[in-house]
């Protein structure tokens, strides 16, 4: 019984990693990670709204229609986002002004979106809280490596304490090209010593690698097709 | 004239979209494969953001800032651009067959797009024309980004990578390497801003 819920942490870090495996929610990734505080404040503030929304609509999951359970997912989703958000504005106004816009883009973070659809609207809730642990567990790990690594080359430090002199580091790994750079090395070694990660080619085969609630339903369908 | 030029290219280059505030970036890693389908991608998302950003707009002064809920705004936004995208599917669907042929099904998937939400957000505050053309700008910017990226990537198919390199981590690098050209357009920052401002 246990087994299975430490396995959805398992599969949040290493089988199915957002970031690294799965390819969702690469906007703050990428856009956020400048430095590994800012990689961890972002992961937590996900983990969350991840948290709160995969509970949610796992309890509603009975209730809402099936219709319109987008519209429904989005808005449960918004309203934990809007109080994140508040709260980070009212106590912790320094990394709100450092995250700035992408607090509020977590609406549309495709690893909400996506979790709720592929698994908490089918799953009880206490299995889909801690779906939302391990998937959140695993994008705060990515973004706190990608972030530290960018900033331990970029800029010299590690959490803000200084390591080697700044006038060693690489500025362009902490602007825009280094964060794909930074992200794409970290995919390229998980590849290189062969983590067992969920069959890529499976997503990547009908164009759908990397996208949104929307577009799994689109491969679902497409899916079925193929099998009829 | 030169005014609404320059807010286009302040916005398609200079802080490109994808490349520069990294917004949107799952369709850009995501309908890449082809030229001809980023480009109808592009397209949708022109005709979406333009029409977004504008409705973002007034509802914010008209209907946000006279209720006092202005911190509601993220909901309304993520339903207006959900709402607005099903009527303009159901729209050109009905009105317009050839084209709703070669956008339609890029349509659903800007819902979640999260760089129109993100402009409607960074909209606030400025004027009614001021957004439109930053949101026209904009998906211009991303459209421009992910064709080029779209041509990259059909070559890249076609060549021998070593093992851990295919698949996502080469796209990436490709892209790193599209930023580092699109730094180069930061130059052009400080003097459109002054002139912006000065006008």
């Amino acid at each position: 019984m246990k087994n299975k819920y430490f396995e959805r942490i398992y599969n949040g870090l290493i089988k199915e990693n957002p970031t690294f495996v799965l390819m969702l929610g690469m906007c703050p990734a990428l856009a956020v990670t400048d430095t590994a505080i800012h990689g961890v404040s972002m992961g937590l503030s996900t983990l969350a709204v991840l948290v709160l929304s995969n509970f949610l609509i796992s309890v509603m999951r009975n209730v809402i229609p099936d219709q319109v359970r987008l519209p429904s997912y989005i808005v449960i989703v918004a309203s934990f986002v809007t109080i994140v958000s508040l709260l980070l504005q009212a106590y912790l106004p320094s990394v709100y002004s450092a995250l700035g816009a992408f607090i509020e883009l977590i609406v549309v973070n495709c690893i909400i979106l996506g979790r709720a659809e592929a698994y908490a609207n089918k799953h009880t809730p206490g299995l889909s809280v801690m779906d939302g642990i391990g998937m959140g567990l695993g994008f705060t790990v990515a973004l706190t490596l990608t972030g530290l690594v960018r900033e331990f080359l970029g800029a010299g430090t590690a959490f803000d304490m200084r390591v080697f002199p700044k006038e060693y580091a690489v500025g362009i790994i902490k602007d825009a090209p280094g964060a794909f750079m930074v992200i794409a090395l970290f995919i390229i070694i998980m590849n290189a010593i062969g983590i067992k990660t969920r069959q890529r080619e499976l997503v990547n085969s009908n164009g759908c690698d990397g996208c949104c609630a929307k577009c799994a339903m689109r491969c679902e369908e497409k899916k079925e097709e193929e099998a009829k | 004239m030169t005014r609404l030029l320059l807010i286009i290219v302040l916005n398609a280059l200079v802080s490109n979209v994808l490349l520069v505030r990294f917004l949107g970036i799952c369709s850009f890693l995501g309908v890449s494969q082809q030229i001809k389908a980023s480009a109808s991608l592009g397209a949708a998302v022109i005709f979406v953001m333009a029409i977004a950003s504008a409705v973002a707009n007034l509802l914010y002064d008209n209907v946000l800032v006279p209720l006092r809920i202005e911190f509601m705004h993220t909901i309304i936004f993520i339903l207006v651009i959900a709402a607005l995208v099903q009527i303009v599917e159901m729209f050109l669907k009905k009105k317009s067959p050839g084209l709703y042929k070669s956008l339609g099904i890029y349509l659903p998937l800007i819902t979640t797009n999260c760089a129109v939400l993100g402009i409607a957000n960074s909209n606030i505050g400025s004027g009614f024309v001021d957004s439109v053309l930053t949101g026209i700008g904009t998906a211009v910017g991303y459209t421009i980004a992910i064709v080029l990226l779209a041509g990259i990537r059909s070559r890249i198919s076609e060549s021998d990578l070593p093992r851990p390199l295919r698949g996502a981590p080469v796209v990436l690098l490709a892209a790193a390497l599209m930023a580092i050209a699109f730094m180069g357009f930061s130059v052009l920052e400080p003097v459109i801003k002054s002139t912006l401002g000065g006008a």
